[in-house]
């Protein structure tokens, strides 16, 4: 109990942060009683539903919605007509990325042409969800197919037909290509001279790679309500990672004053990164002003799969040269992201966090953000960078091999420090990778002898890295008082995962309270300050930072309430470990909630506000130690042992950490082993969680973690934010993994049990009666 | 040129409802209800128990799994009508004196993130207990791997749904709870 209320340096002991306590949403999840996106329930509410393209690439000839308006219980249809037209290339920033509006209006409802199977064409809405679904079969669209571009790499191709007629390549120096392409940019950093480096390297390793294109999986589908009244006022209801980006996207796409619109966010049952981006908002929003009354739409399963964004499918070519004693010299790395239907990959963060953890003298870095006939993607977990890390992290592996070295002590020599550059320039600030390469070194599980395998089942233990930036962005937090010396803490950043619960330890650390003292609401857009989405790891660091500030606001304006009470100077108060006292007589003191009961006879409410506007980039570093053992008759793969080691900076829930590392290394493991959209023709063949296979609790084990500690340079407590770096490591970590197992190097994902197999088979490693018959 | 329109629904104006008699969470509930329409739609959308979610709607993912007559179902392949006399429990009728143990659990071991698979994993869970007090790991594993969670890689539901059964054992048979007694499983598998 040694509270001063002021920022504390790292290392020193706190009272809540660190602690376990019961997250605050939690009573509710276990209860029921959360309310996500599809559970709101309106007066007079009508369902809406979508008609969707069967077509992945085809011109729209006519939408004949008559036979649906005759439906008796359809109180509105919509098509494009219904929404306004974006001309200009004005852009929608989304906090993880961005997209031109003209596009994202396209993706809401299409109007000319259809450019991925499942755009939405038309909506109608209807006194039961029956009902609408009926009538929207009602609905009759005449569609001329065109042909369809299904691969990134073949949409590349001067001949490929095109999606856009009006896509010019955007060139690294900012130029536009003369004819237009699929390829809507291409990026590029270089540092020294690579040709030179891979001449003076006595190692150099070139591979090629192929990740598929993939869904963050959230279990929770897309759902909104939408209330139009005769005023002009527009209500939204929906689960969203961002409240405020949700309405500023109505607000351009509707053409609507953002003043008129408020957007309530709901519980999120998940969002990696894919619940930033408005789908059915707009559409539920037109749907009531013509009828009238809320509507609430909600997605199925296979319209989330073929109707959301995913995250990109990948080629990627990289190649490292090394000296005989490890020291990095050269790389190299061509990167292809499907955007699918529209630009915007992830391809610019690829091609920035590939190499940035490691010092390299010389290297050159092409990325190119191609356009296919697919769902348009978006942010999951990190985006871009698990599959620049399978290329670059499995590379690594291959050259520890070849030079005969620890794939721990190869990362540890070349491993980037505080004052290093990442490959756009900047340099690191306080970064934690070696702390977390030793860690690895250390861990029993790496200690550890890998266990022994069988005839027909190899077993091989495989480590990898990754990091992720550690964003800041905008957030506002206000602090109110009760009587009772309970806080109420008015936050605006979207809880995905129990950020409630570490924003509330915070206010309870700086003013001495307990967690339970404090009471987190995440707030509408009509309610608190702007806040900036909840992605790319900013929500702990940069919200935190927020109640941090407004805590010492708090502590100020108390400050002069508790000298009142005192009878003393405001300067003569000290406050520590939630009491105010005299600094020259310590002995007259009185509590935080003392002085809460007192505020009306002091002055009146206390209103405390924490806002942050930018603070220096917190990168999370982690590393994952993986043993999986190959069933050699197979090919499939069981993980047997998993251990994730990251930098948090300063854990404020440790639970919480561990749950983002379990949770961020499980979605990786799916990522390597089982997920894939598989297409055919520009046809996702499989929009079920059944043939779209996310990992079950039977598909792995016990997930060990280690938290390191190192803080960051900015913010309180030197907390760094944890969420999207576990998912970088796990591709390589599983690929390196089998690897080690049978010398077998998959460089394709899914690494699913015909893929590894077919591997084994080539190199002759396959056992079992088929082993023989491989033909590749 | 191709039209994308069956164009074949019939148009019925008002779908002919059925009315259904069922216990809900141990009171009786009485509802009208389409033949079409499945349990989730109904608890969710007419008796306003939306603590049962809807993941998939198609029985892959375990998020609407409910009880029906003590066997847990996905409340998405059922038929509302099916469960006219029947009784039900949804996530709302656990906390009966208070949180169930396993809700405790999950609380304590802090076995949810996001919170939208909770309720089916509960609900699944407590369908595991009633039917085997000490399961395994491995058990646990094989009985809810038709729930999906996104968030949490699984580590902590399972070691909440343990430490809840250990808590159970102890209250009801402490002799179980010490290690006297092996677990006992009578072979019984999850319904599909």
């Amino acid at each position: 109990m040694s509270a001063t209320g002021k920022h504390r340096a790292s290392g020193q002991t706190y009272r809540v942060i660190g602690t376990r306590p019961i997250r605050h949403d939690a009573y509710d999840k276990v209860t029921g009683r959360a309310r996500f996106g599809a559970d709101v329930r309106l007066p007079g509410m009508l369902y809406g539903v979508l008609v969707r393209s069967p077509h992945p690439h085809a011109r729209i000839k006519s939408v004949d919605t008559r036979r649906a308006r005759e439906h008796p219980a359809v109180r509105a249809v919509v098509t494009a007509a219904d929404m306004p037209s974006i001309d200009s290339e004005a852009v929608a920033e989304l906090g993880e990325g961005a997209i031109e509006l003209r596009y994202a209006s396209e993706i809401i409802l299409a109007r000319d042409k259809v450019v991925f199977r499942g755009q939405p064409v038309a909506a109608v809405a209807a006194t039961s969800l029956q009902a609408a679904r009926e009538a929207a079969r009602l609905i009759e669209v005449e569609y001329e197919p065109l042909p369809v571009v299904q691969d990134p790499v073949a949409a590349m191709a001067p001949d490929a037909p095109l999606l856009h007629q009006d896509l010019y390549t955007v060139t690294p120096g900012g130029g536009k290509a003369e004819r237009p392409s699929n390829v809507a940019k291409h990026v590029q950093y270089e540092r020294g001279d690579a040709a030179a480096g891979f001449a003076a390297a006595d190692v150099v390793i070139a591979r090629e790679f192929r990740t598929a294109m993939v869904h963050q999986g959230y279990i929770e589908p897309q759902a909104a309500a939408a209330a139009w009244e005769h005023d002009g006022r527009l209500t939204v209801w929906t689960t969203t990672q961002g409240a405020f980006s949700a309405r500023q996207q109505l607000a351009d796409l509707l053409q609507i004053p953002v003043g008129r619109i408020k957007v309530i966010p709901m519980e999120v049952g998940g969002g990696f990164g894919g619940k930033i981006q408005v789908y059915l908002e707009p559409i539920a929003a037109l749907l009531s002003r013509q009828a009238g009354r809320p509507v609430k739409m909600w997605m199925t399963r296979a319209e989330v799969f073929t109707g959301t964004g995913p995250g990109s499918g990948t080629y990627i070519r990289c190649k490292l040269g090394a000296k005989r004693d490890g020291e990095l010299v050269a790389a190299e790395l061509y990167m292809v992201y499907d955007a699918g239907a529209f630009p915007g990959s992830p391809v610019g963060a690829g091609a920035v966090t590939g190499l940035s953890p490691y010092r390299i003298p010389n290297f050159r870095v092409d990325g190119f953000d191609v356009v296919t006939n697919k769902p348009r993607v978006q942010s999951y977990r990190a985006p871009g960078a698990p599959q620049a890390a399978f290329a670059v992290e499995t590379v690594l592996d291959e050259l520890a091999q070849a030079l005969d070295m620890d794939p721990v002590d190869l990362r540890l020599k070349n491993a980037a420090v505080e004052g290093d550059r990442l490959v756009y320039g900047a340099p690191f600030n306080r970064i934690g990778f070696r702390e977390v390469l030793q860690a690895v070194r250390d861990h029993p599980h790496y200690k550890a002898p890998v266990p022994g395998g069988a005839k027909t089942y190899a077993v091989g233990r495989g480590v990898a890295a990754g990091f992720w930036f550690g964003g800041s962005m905008t957030s506002t937090v206000h602090l109110t008082f009760n009587a009772d010396g309970t806080v109420n803490l008015v936050a605006g950043s979207s809880d995905l995962s129990g950020s409630r619960a570490s924003l509330a330890m915070i206010v309870a650390e700086e003013l001495g309270l307990e967690p339970d003292d404090v009471k987190p609401v995440v707030a509408d857009t009509d309610t608190v300050g702007y806040n900036d989405v909840t992605g790319g790891s900013r929500t702990t660091y940069a919200t935190g930072a927020a109640c941090w500030r407004a805590c010492q606001d708090a502590i100020a304006q108390l400050k002069a309430r508790a000298a009142k009470l005192l009878e003393a100077d405001p300067e003569a108060v000290a406050f520590g470990g939630g009491e105010f006292w005299l600094w020259e007589e310590p002995q007259y003191r009185i509590s935080i909630k003392e002085v809460a009961a007192s505020l009306q006879k002091t002055g009146g409410p206390i209103f405390a506000k924490g806002i942050v506007n930018g603070l220096k980039m917190a990168p999370a570093f982690g590393a994952h130690i993986v043993d999986v053992g190959v069933d050699l008759e197979t090919g499939k793969v069981d993980i047997l042992r998993y251990t994730a080691v990251q930098d948090a900076g300063r854990a404020i829930h440790p639970a919480s950490v561990e749950g983002q590392l379990q949770g961020g290394a499980a979605q990786g493991v799916g990522w390597a082993l089982f997920e894939e959209y598989v297409y055919d023709q520009g046809v996702m063949r499989n929009p079920t969680f059944l043939d779209y296979r996310l990992p079950t609790a039977l598909d792995l084990p016990m997930i060990d973690t280690v938290i390191v500690e190192v803080p960051a340079s900015d913010g309180p407590y030197g907390v760094r934010g944890v969420g999207e770096t576990p998912i970088v490591p796990p591709l390589a970590a599983v690929a390196n993994a089998i690897a080690r197992a049978t010398g077998v190097r998959v460089r394709e994902l899914p690494m699913s049990p015909e893929r590894v197999w077919r591997a084994l088979a080539a190199a002759g490693r396959a056992e079992g009666l088929f082993a023989s018959h491989a033909d590749g | 040129m191709s039209t994308a329109s069956a164009g074949k629904a019939s148009i019925n104006a008002v779908s002919a409802k059925v009315l259904v008699e069922a216990t809900v969470n141990g009171v009786p509930e009485a509802f009208a209800c389409e033949p079409r329409q499945t349990l989730l739609e109904v608890l969710r959308e007419q008796l306003g128990l939306t603590g049962t979610k809807e993941g998939c709607g198609n029985g892959n993912c375990g998020a609407c799994c409910v009880l029906l007559d003590g066997r847990p179902v996905n409340s998405c392949l059922v038929l509302a009508v099916e469960a006219a006399g029947r009784d039900i429990v949804t996530v709302e009728g656990l906390a009966t004196d208070g949180l169930h143990p396993l809700q405790q659990a999950f609380l304590e071991h802090g076995a949810l993130q996001c919170g939208v698979c909770t309720p089916g994993f509960l609900v699944a869970s407590k369908a595991l207990l009633d039917v085997n007090p000490h399961p395994t790991e491995q058990e646990v594993r094989r009985w809810l791997a038709g729930n999906l969670c996104r968030c949490t890689g699984y580590d902590k539901i399972i070691r909440a749904v343990l430490d809840a059964a250990s808590r159970m054992a102890a209250e009801t048979r402490p002799e179980a709870a010490a290690g006297l007694e092996t677990a006992a499983d009578d072979g019984e598998v999850r319904p599909a």
